[in-house]
């Protein structure tokens, strides 16, 4: 029972990571209606710049983090920017092209910059403590709390600013919201911003507990896409339900099924989901 | 006609000097990386077949390039089948994995596809990978025989090899060629332009895709099972998604969409991949930049971009013999008009 217990917390962690990362996907699959194949970058690049800005610039975590933050979504307007706006009128396949041609920029430039080796992250919050016979370390509590925290901003940002609602008709249509008078470009580069700081907020916490290394974003990122086709693409609650989902039988397989084809189970589902429902589960446009 | 003379014309200059290439250019390693690029292109017209003619980006085909490779491996070093039998079933065994994944996947559309088979292609890496007792994991496999003797012809040496990899490259082009300019080239083309359309036509759209899509497996099986026959040295990378990443570029630089594109693409991007070798692993600094500019202001690629360049200049000598022609009539009718109002004012 209390290994039980146990892989849930670990499900909860790993799904509040998952969850972070699938919310800037889904935001931007909402808004621009692209599949961001260079969301994994992002998530990666947040890792390298914390680690940086803490070991170089000797910045405590949470400036780290926030620094981080800043530097990713500047990163992700810069992508809009140059990449996503020139091609909003080209054919669906060119997206996903330029997106892998990110990809593969990035992921060389890390390896240019940093190498190609694992390193670790120091955490402040590297504490174990144990709550009723469970043993975790502060980190993890960290990570749950900060995901929760960030997911209801982002819920009251969204629901309750002229901005977020903005973002929200931007989604539902985009002429629409042009007529209406929305700036769409702008909505769209704030998106981006959104999108790479929750991809590099999410790799600041989990990097304590995992590595920091060039590939690190490849499995995050594919995971994205399985949680958000899960909750359907451009769903902002079916992220956050997905990513825990993912999280939960993730770490309930790796115990109980076989931890070495863990990482299959993410893939496994997908495979499933399409096979029953080839337009994902909640197939519905937007929000 | 005067166009078709030419382009084969162009086409039989092309094949005697691949023919002569081994003869004149005496150094192995050229041998060697010309191997190489025919095998990687016989991969590209894979995928070329169903993204450029089909219009859907399949991200599984490294894992189904690794899946013809391995499976010769296993068959002819584990189960010590002949060769050319091992070859077939490979290819095969490849085909049937696609009929299978193509009949799921073909039901999702565009994005929906794109991440199901890059999930696919992630699957397949990740058994080869995990699966020690029977792909030898990350250690990788060893001992693969070269392809084995037919008759009086022998494949031991590279050049030998060089010739049998050509042929096949050949057969896979002109089956491309025969494919693309007929009927069923045609319906794919349709398909990639407008899926609804396609489909009120009457064009049975799920059939024609899923046969454009295990054709273009197979094409890609066949080249990961002369891979592991030339190479004789297989790891689970040739599974993963630089891979695909490769076999995209090729595509893109050469023209997607277009016969000689994967040819054209493959060549340079391996001839300049040469050149950068000083750079290894950091190569993707210079091509990642290089596909996206490209999809971005140059979707069409090298042999797109000349066929384009060759269909306006065509149009605009159409409509300048159109001008000439119009003003020369404009000339004669006001002429007659003059002639006429002379002879009755006369």
């Amino acid at each position: 029972m209390e290994l039980f217990i146990q892989q849930l917390l670990n499900g909860l962690t790993v799904g509040s990571v998952y969850s972070l990362v699938a919310l800037g996907l889904t935001l931007v699959y909402g808004i621009l209606h692209i599949p961001n194949f260079a969301h994994g970058a992002l998530y990666m690049m947040g890792g390298y710049v914390t680690l940086t800005a803490m070991t170089k610039a000797g910045l405590p975590y949470g400036l780290a983090v926030v620094v981080s933050m800043a530097a990713v979504g500047m990163l992700g307007v810069l992508m809009e920017r140059l990449v996503f706006y020139p091609l909003r009128d080209a054919p669906p396949l060119h997206d996903k092209i330029a997106a892998i041609g990110i990809l593969l920029f990035l992921e060389a430039f890390a390896q240019f910059v940093w190498g190609a080796d694992y390193q670790t992250m120091p955490t402040p919050y590297g504490d174990v403590v144990s709550i009723f016979g469970l043993t975790l370390t502060v980190q993890r509590i960290l990570i749950i709390a900060s995901a929760v925290i960030i997911m209801i901003l982002l819920y009251l940002f969204l629901k309750k600013t002229f901005i977020g609602a903005s973002i929200i008709a931007m989604a539902q249509n985009r002429e629409g919201a042009n007529l209406v008078g929305i700036n769409t470009n702008k909505v769209a580069m704030l998106t981006f911003f959104l999108s790479g700081s929750l991809a590099a907020l999410a790799a600041s916490l989990a990097s304590p507990i995992n590595l920091v290394f060039p590939g690190m974003g490849h499995l995050v990122i594919l995971k994205a896409f399985v949680i958000i086709i899960l909750g359907g693409m451009g769903s902002i609650p079916g992220a956050i339900v997905g990513g825990y989902i993912l999280g939960f039988s993730e770490s309930l397989g790796a115990t109980y099924v076989s931890n070495d084809y863990k990482d299959i189970i993410a893939f496994a589902i997908l495979v499933i989901i399409l096979t029953v429902k080839p337009n994902g589960l909640f197939a519905k446009e937007g929000r | 006609m005067a166009i078709l003379e030419k382009r084969r014309l162009w086409l039989a200059a092309l094949i005697a000097a691949a023919i002569l290439f081994p003869l004149f250019v005496a150094n192995g390693y050229y041998v060697h990386m010309m191997t190489i690029s025919f095998i990687w292109m016989i991969a590209v017209y894979g995928l070329n077949l169903f993204a450029g003619y089909t219009g859907y980006l399949s991200l599984a085909h490294a894992g189904f390039f690794a899946i013809g490779a391995y499976t010769l491996g296993i068959l002819t070093v584990k189960a010590g089948w002949p060769f050319w039998l091992a070859f077939a079933a490979a290819c095969l065994l490849t085909t049937l994995i696609g009929v299978f994944v193509g009949l799921v996947a073909l039901r999702t559309k565009e994005h929906f596809f794109a991440i199901y088979t890059l999930c696919v292609g992630y699957i397949i890496y990740l058994i080869i990978d995990k699966w020690d007792s029977l792909t030898g994991g990350v250690r990788g496999f060893i001992g693969i025989p070269a392809p084995a003797d037919i008759g009086p012809l022998s494949f031991q040496t590279p050049v030998a090899q060089y010739y049998l990899v050509l042929f096949f490259l050949l057969v896979v082009v002109w089956i491309m060629h025969r494919l693309v300019y007929s009927l069923t080239g045609r319906t794919y083309i349709a398909i990639r332009n407008s899926e609804e359309l396609a489909l009120t036509l009457g064009i049975s759209t799920m059939k024609n895709k899923l046969a454009s899509f295990v054709l273009s497996v197979f094409f890609t099986s066949l080249a990961g099972a002369l891979y592991a026959s030339f190479i004789r040295f297989l790891g689970p990378d040739i599974a993963y998604v630089s891979v695909m990443f490769d076999f995209l570029t090729y595509l893109l630089v050469g023209g997607i969409g277009t016969l000689a594109g994967p040819v054209v693409g493959t060549l340079l991007v391996t001839f300049l991949s040469q050149q950068l070798q000083f750079l290894q692993d950091y190569r993707m600094l210079i091509f990642g930049p290089v596909l996206t500019l490209l999809i971005i202001f140059y979707p069409h690629g090298i042999a797109g971009g000349i066929i384009r360049l060759k269909a306006k200049r065509s149009e605009a000598r159409r409509l300048q013999l159109e001008a000439t022609q119009a003003s020369a009539e404009l000339a004669a009718a006001s002429r007659q008009e003059r002639s006429e109002r002379y002879a009755k004012e006369g």
